[in-house]
């Protein structure tokens, strides 16, 4: 489903990597790995096309990404490193804003079901600066269950600053939504207990 | 379309609200520079009437700007910027929401107080409605030049200044036509000229602007 | 280096790699037409054409006045062009001819407004009126002001070229309405004397002195973007091999030159 081919990724003037490709197919998980600065969250942002490729392309559906960039979008669910939340909302308000400027129509109750699912029924309400690291990644998170239609989720350290619970939790969502036809493609530098375990990309190995 | 319009309009209008010291503190900002005039240039009523349209205009014009640098900072260092973007809608879309938002939380009070520095400058009666109506027109073309600039200098050192430096020569004719207005009003020319020029900028502002802010908000956050 | 990235580097650095070395063998060309023209079109403007019957031997700063006034707002368009070139096609050569062009439009900006200035002083007892022309000219300046300034904050190259190219833009589309509103503010200026529809109200021979100088003009714009571009495309493409050649083959030069002397 998704493909990249000759990616080389620019970053002020260094060249991070070059040649770099893979494929990632409907029920695939693929794990991004490769030592820090080595542009592990630069892919995730150029598969996304937030960011534009010095060289190559990325295609989704056999259709370069930035020809058909709203029905791309439309399919991808993107959690980047800042969490994307606003401390002066509560993670129900964060949540509902980020899956209605999504272009999701989701109802209240499931937003709280969400929530309530990653945890956080104690924090509903509470402005989101005063939420803990790791509670401030689940709101995020929390959009994962309201996602489920769209096929491919590119997440950046999903796992970092949660508890081995969580963890083990994210781990079984990841791998459902692999098994119902999805992909996921991440970064990580944690073992997550997956019911199969992911490809590994190692960029390392592009690197220029 | 409109679903995202109104989730973006009805959460920054909803910040605004939460956060409603920025805004006073804007509208105050307006108030002084207003009453900072006369001590500059002496309390002689013909003379403060005299300049009392240019200087409104001038002041409403620095509150917007004050403000600006605020329009995408937040959203781009906590990263919904990026979820913004990734939105399936256009991002002009989005955009236009959150400059009404802006406009409706900081140039909308400026305008609600502005009949009031008006009397404290003894400008004549007949120009308050003229100039509410000027600025009523004229902000949001301001806020719309103004939220290109913003795009553009978001994140980086010094990016106030060089927001100011980027955007004031665009605000001119914009200036000239606004404080244009209430003059003409008050000499008895009539406004009218005035105020379907700067109805024609709004409407040029409107349909260009929200577009090169998507550009330019793609283009920082690459 | 690998071959294939020698290739591919070839491929996608054909133009500026190409045109690096067309700039060095160009620009000397332009400059000495510049110095002729400008040699010539004094010569016209300061012995050949008459004395102004009204305003003397001073109205002869027009020479100087109307090309730079001229050359900065064209050069702001071609800035502009130069940009959108470079959003649509991608080409970074666009970018870096834009912002090589900003300094020389700064420069001729600066130019009309000093020498219109000092032509205001003796014209109309002063030397700044707020005159629609020279105020539009002065807005212009901080245009050119605000796309320099906002090129060199942007420390990404990508970044700089593509928001710099946006702000060209934005500002081309205002120019006319600047123009435009300060005309309305203020329509103090005497009118237009020199236009291309209506029958010259001066001297020909002023009219000619006033075009070479002109063409001059375009020819020294010409000649110090050429020279401005080809550092800027050493230090954009200086992780490219044919680059790190260059630089070889001139450093022999310098050693060549050195040995010769001694």
């Amino acid at each position: 489903m998704l493909e990249a081919q000759d990616l080389a990724c620019l970053k002020g003037d260094r060249l991070l990597f070059r040649d770099l490709a893979f494929r990632l197919q409907a029920g695939e998980m693929l794990r991004i790995a490769g030592p820090n600065g080595v542009g592990k969250t630069s892919l995730l942002r150029l598969v996304t096309g937030l960011a534009l490729p010095e060289a190559g392309e990325v295609r989704w559906r056999g259709h370069c990404i930035r020809r058909e960039r709203e029905a791309f979008h439309g399919e991808l669910l993107y959690l980047g490193h800042a969490p994307a939340l606003n401390d002066l909302l509560s993670p129900l308000e964060n949540l509902r804003f980020a899956c209605a400027a999504g272009g999701d129509h989701v109802a209240e109750d499931d937003c709280v079901q969400a929530l309530v699912r990653i945890g956080l029924e104690n924090q509903l309400d509470l402005p989101a600066r005063v939420l803990s690291q790791g509670q401030r990644r689940r709101v995020g998170l929390a959009r994962l269950f309201l996602s489920a239609r769209r096929p491919l989720w590119v997440l950046d350290e999903p796992f970092t600053a949660l508890d081995v619970h969580a963890v083990a939790d994210l781990a079984a969502t990841l791998s459902a939504h692999c098994a119902d036809g999805g992909c996921v493609m991440m970064t990580t530098h944690q073992d997550a207990p997956f019911a199969r375990p992911p490809a590994v990309l190692d960029v390392g190995a592009f690197a220029c | 379309m409109l679903s995202t319009f109104l989730a973006v309009l009805r959460r920054d209008l909803l910040l605004a609200w939460r956060g409603r010291a920025d805004v006073l503190v804007t509208l105050a900002f307006f108030v002084i520079v207003v009453c900072l005039f006369p001590f500059g240039v002496g309390a002689e009523p013909n003379q403060l009437r005299a300049i009392a349209p240019g200087v409104l205009w001038v002041a409403a014009l620095l509150a917007c700007l004050l403000s600006l640098h605020r329009l995408f900072a937040q959203d781009y260092a906590d990263g919904t910027l990026e979820q913004l973007l990734l939105s399936r809608e256009p991002a002009a879309v989005w955009v236009m929401a959150k400059v009404l938002a802006f406009w409706l939380s900081t140039g909308l009070p400026v305008i609600a107080v502005a009949p009031a520095m008006a009397l404290l400058l003894d400008l004549e009666q007949g120009g308050l409605s003229v100039l509410v109506l000027s600025l009523t027109l004229g902000t949001p073309i301001l806020t719309l030049l103004g939220a290109v600039g913003a795009a553009l200098t978001l994140g980086l050192r010094g990016g106030g200044m060089l927001l100011a430096l980027l955007v004031l020569p665009l605000f001119v004719p914009v200036l000239i036509f606004g404080a244009g207005a209430v003059e003409a009003e008050v000499s008895g020319s009539g406004a009218l000229a005035h105020l379907l020029l700067l109805g024609g900028g709004l409407a040029g502002a409107v349909a260009l602007a929200p577009w090169a802010c998507a550009a330019a908000l793609r283009i920082s956050t690459e | 280096m690998t071959t294939s990235e020698r290739s591919r580097s070839v491929l996608r650095f054909a133009s500026p790699q190409y045109f690096y070395p067309l700039a060095g063998k160009l620009a000397p060309w332009f400059a000495a037409l510049a110095v002729v023209l400008t040699l010539a079109g004094l010569w016209l403007g300061f012995f050949v054409a008459p004395t102004d019957a009204t305003q003397g031997e001073v109205y002869r700063v027009i020479f100087i006045h109307v090309p730079a006034a001229w050359m900065s707002m064209f050069i702001y368009l071609v800035m502009a062009f130069w940009s959108a070139v470079g959003l649509v096609m991608n080409t970074r050569l666009s970018f870096v001819m834009s912002q090589a062009l900003a300094p020389t439009g700064a420069i001729f900006c600066f130019l009309a407004l000093w020498t219109g200035a000092l032509w205001g002083k003796p014209t109309w007892g002063a030397y700044w009126v707020w005159d629609a022309r020279l105020t539009s000219q002065l807005l212009l300046l901080f245009l050119y002001f605000g796309f320099i300034a906002l090129t060199r904050a942007i420390e990404d190259p990508r970044r700089a070229d593509r928001a710099g190219a946006i702000i060209a833009l934005v500002g081309a589309v205002n120019v006319p309405i600047i123009y435009f509103s300060v005309n309305w503010w203020n329509t103090l200026h005497q009118g237009a004397s020199v236009s291309l529809t209506k029958a010259p109200s001066m001297a020909a021979t002023m009219l000619a002195g006033m075009l070479v100088m002109a063409i001059a003009a375009w020819m020294y714009t010409i000649a110090v973007v050429l020279w401005r571009v080809r550092p800027m495309i050493l230090e954009r493409e200086r992780h490219t091999e044919w680059v790190g050649t260059v630089l070889e083959k001139e450093l022999q030069a310098v050693a060549a030159n050195k040995g010769g002397r001694a």
